[in-house]
């Protein structure tokens, strides 16, 4: 095997077997930055051996072994500098290598939910929970995670160490957490991941190619958790909002050869696989015989839209009541302007125009060119073309999109023709 | 949370007068250990203002430029750092570790906190659905 | 990055013979591990040739010719196709090793290919190019 090869196969073998392999050594070092040190001279082992020996037939079982060893190696070590280590190293005697391979391979789903936990505790910001799930649990590199971030390298590594260092500080954080902490902590878990998807689903100019490969992560990392944590409705009312958003996204190629992604308004193109996984998503949450959260109340609507044939089929009444819901549940102003447009589209433009007077003040919505340019749409749809004309071009000075500002100012005319009439 | 330092000018640093060996080791230590600490985000240190300019801006027309030097009153800078941390004590802390030059006047560190970069998180999909619905709402 | 895995036919998925209990197992199993991945996007198996039907264009323009099944090259069958979602070529070929032997008997094979994706379909000679590497990497990948 060429050497080039040979560091992409490793590389790849890495992304799929490390996170079970950090989770594993966790439970055994209780730390979680020796752990990924453990794990990475096994695969720096692998890379000195494997392009003799070829890759073994089970990669993910050897490197567990080498970790393992190296393991219980560093706790024999280091039992006087610590309580803990003392206890490990006591227990690493008295059970043979083969129980505790035995033990730890039962574990394995549960190790990676508590390092999944872990790299959400709340004593860490939210940028280091970001920078430690994607580094720990979907193997990106610093450059990729500073590059999905738009950071410095550096900003990232520091972020990383600080993280572990934190981690360290809080003894009991591979406990795993019970009763009203696990649903504040299944929350922070999931803040996180959608946080990740949002990052690389914002299709604004110049992205750079990386943000793909965020959504991609977001995704599977939400998948897996789907799996660690089947009985939470919130992880599969995710999951499909996330099935979903993706399905409407297609990339093109763009100067330097990168892919871009784009939002795609056009139902035709919407992927029918991932619709048809987020419907799958949802109906796995609805099972579960839970009111929706807000996500999953999301995924419902986005569910509405992907369902419906053709945009004139639009379920609006049952999109405007999910909106009702996700306004109590999760409110703001952005929840507010949706509801509005689902009212109108259901009841009829008066309805809408009242619940966007409501919010038209907010500051929150200052300089959001989608406020005015729905205001200007359902004035229209009533009549009152002076008024909306004066929404309209408000709203075209507002936005930096050239097609939007086209699109508004021909409205902006045509209520100008109509109100003189 | 994020703060940024910003370190005065001095007649001393305006005249390019040059630190003491012992000065530049205890800086880059202290500068050392903060980004060990992944505490530091950013330090720089700006040229004397001789080469630098100052712009006014007025509502109608061009700005007005002005060449330096510029009087070394508390509103030039010599130095900024960015820090992250978790409190305003701790950023005290921190930029108490910087050593002065010593000999020249003394040095004046200006402590101030950075705005959040995000309102909290954005929730692209909520924008994405709403020009999604928008659309239709647009079709008559 | 999306990859088909298609597993191809045998003289006993052909008979409807149903595979042995080890293999559904193993199946079952290797599923199972792409599903906990995330990286499982689809998987489907395909009923015998018999059932089905194969449609030929002999004259362009003119009509189609339908021949109803069985045929006769089982190894020519398609039986069955995994589809995953991964980061990279070399990723799909790990998973594809992993794929348990579809017949047991010598005739199990395997073909990894991967699928375009909209922004493909304007770049060819880069996803021709694309195969060819994953082609070579996978001969690569069978010697030590």
């Amino acid at each position: 095997m060429n050497r080039p090869s040979a560091r992409r196969t490793v590389d790849a073998i890495w992304r799929i077997e490390a996170p079970k392999l950090i989770a594993a050594l966790t439970r055994m070092v209780r730390d979680v930055g020796l752990a990924e040190d453990l794990a990475q001279d096994a695969m720096v082992v692998a890379l000195e051996r494997w392009p003799e020996t070829g890759i073994p037939d089970n990669p993910g079982a050897w490197l567990m072994t080498v970790a393992k060893r190296r393991a219980i190696d560093w706790i024999r070590r280091n039992r006087q500098r610590d309580d803990k280590y003392a206890e490990l190293a006591r227990v690493s005697e008295l059970i043979s290598e083969d129980d505790m391979d035995k033990a730890l391979d039962g574990e394995v789903g549960d190790d990676l939910l508590r390092l999944v936990f872990m790299t959400c505790h709340p004593a860490l910001s939210r940028e280091a929970r970001v920078a430690l799930t994607l580094r720990l649990l979907c193997g990106l590199t610093t450059e990729e995670i500073a590059r999905s971030f738009l950071t410095s390298e550096p900003t990232v590594a520091q972020r990383i160490v600080r993280a572990k260092k934190t981690l360290n500080a809080e003894r009991s954080s591979f406990e795993m957490p019970s009763g009203e902490e696990l649903a504040e902590r299944l929350s922070a878990v999931l803040e996180v991941v959608y946080l990740m998807f949002n990052e690389g689903y914002a299709a604004t100019s110049g992205e750079h190619w990386v943000r793909p490969l965020l959504c991609q992560e977001a995704l599977r990392l939400g998948r897996i958790l789907a799996e660690l944590a089947p009985r939470e409705p919130e992880v599969h009312g995710l999951v499909a909002l996330m099935e979903i958003q993706a399905s409407r996204l297609r990339t093109r190629v763009g100067d330097q050869g990168e892919p871009v992604l784009l939002l795609d308004q056009d139902r035709a193109q919407w992927d029918r696989l991932l619709i048809r996984r987020g419907l799958a998503a949802l109906e796995r949450c609805r099972k579960l015989g839970r009111p929706l959260g807000p996500y999953a109340l999301q995924a419902a609507i986005a569910a509405c839209h992907a369902e419906a044939p053709a945009s004139e089929e639009t379920n609006w009444i049952r999109i405007a009541a999910l909106y009702e819901a996700l306004s109590r549940q999760a409110p703001s102003p952005i929840v507010e302007l949706n509801r509005a447009v689902a009212v109108a589209m259901a009841f009829g433009p008066a309805y809408g125009l009242q619940i966007v007077d409501e919010i038209a003040g907010l500051s929150a919505l200052e300089n959001y060119h989608l406020l005015p340019s729905v205001r200007g749409e359902l004035l229209r749809k009533l009549g009152r073309y002076g008024e909306a004309r004066l929404e309209f071009e408000r709203a075209a000075a507002m936005t930096r999109n050239v097609r939007e500002q086209e699109l508004l100012c021909a409205r902006a005319a045509e209520c100008d023709a109509r109100s003189s009439d | 949370m994020r703060f940024m330092l910003l370190v005065k000018a001095t007649g001393c640093s305006e005249a390019g007068v040059p630190r003491s060996p012992e000065h530049r080791f205890a800086k880059e230590a202290s500068l050392a250990s903060m980004a060990e600490a992944g505490v530091l985000l950013a330090a720089e240190r700006l040229q004397p203002s001789s080469g630098g300019i100052r712009m006014a801006f007025s509502p109608e027309g061009e700005p007005e430029l002005e060449c330096g030097p510029f009087p070394a009153d508390s509103w030039l800078l010599a130095e900024y750092l960015v820090i992250e941390s978790e409190s305003m004590e701790e950023a005290i802390g921190w930029a108490r570790r910087i050593p002065a030059p010593g000999g020249c006047e003394r040095m004046e560190v200006e402590l101030r906190r950075l705005e959040d970069k995000a309102h909290g998180p954005r929730n692209i999909g909520l924008e994405n659905d709403l020009a999604l619905q928008l659309g239709m709402l647009r079709q008559d | 990055m999306r990859f088909m895995m298609i597993v191809k036919g045998t003289t006993d998925s052909e008979a409807g013979t149903p595979p042995s209990p080890e293999l559904l197992e193993a199946m079952q199993k290797y599923n199972e591990e792409l599903v906990k991945a995330g990286v499982l996007l689809a998987a489907d198996g395909l009923q015998p040739t018999s059932a089905g039907i194969r449609i030929s264009y002999p004259e362009p323009g003119g009509k189609p010719k339908v021949v109803d099944g069985p045929f006769a090259e089982a190894k020519e069958i398609i039986a069955g196709y995994t589809l995953i979602e991964v980061k990279s070529r070399e990723e799909a070929i790990e998973w594809a090793l992993r794929m348990p032997d579809p017949h047991g008997f010598g005739q199990g094979e395997i073909e990894l290919r991967q699928v375009f994706e909209p922004h493909d379909l304007t770049s060819e000679p880069e996803a021709l190019a694309g195969q060819a590497a994953l082609r070579k990497q996978l001969d690569e990948r069978r010697r030590p």
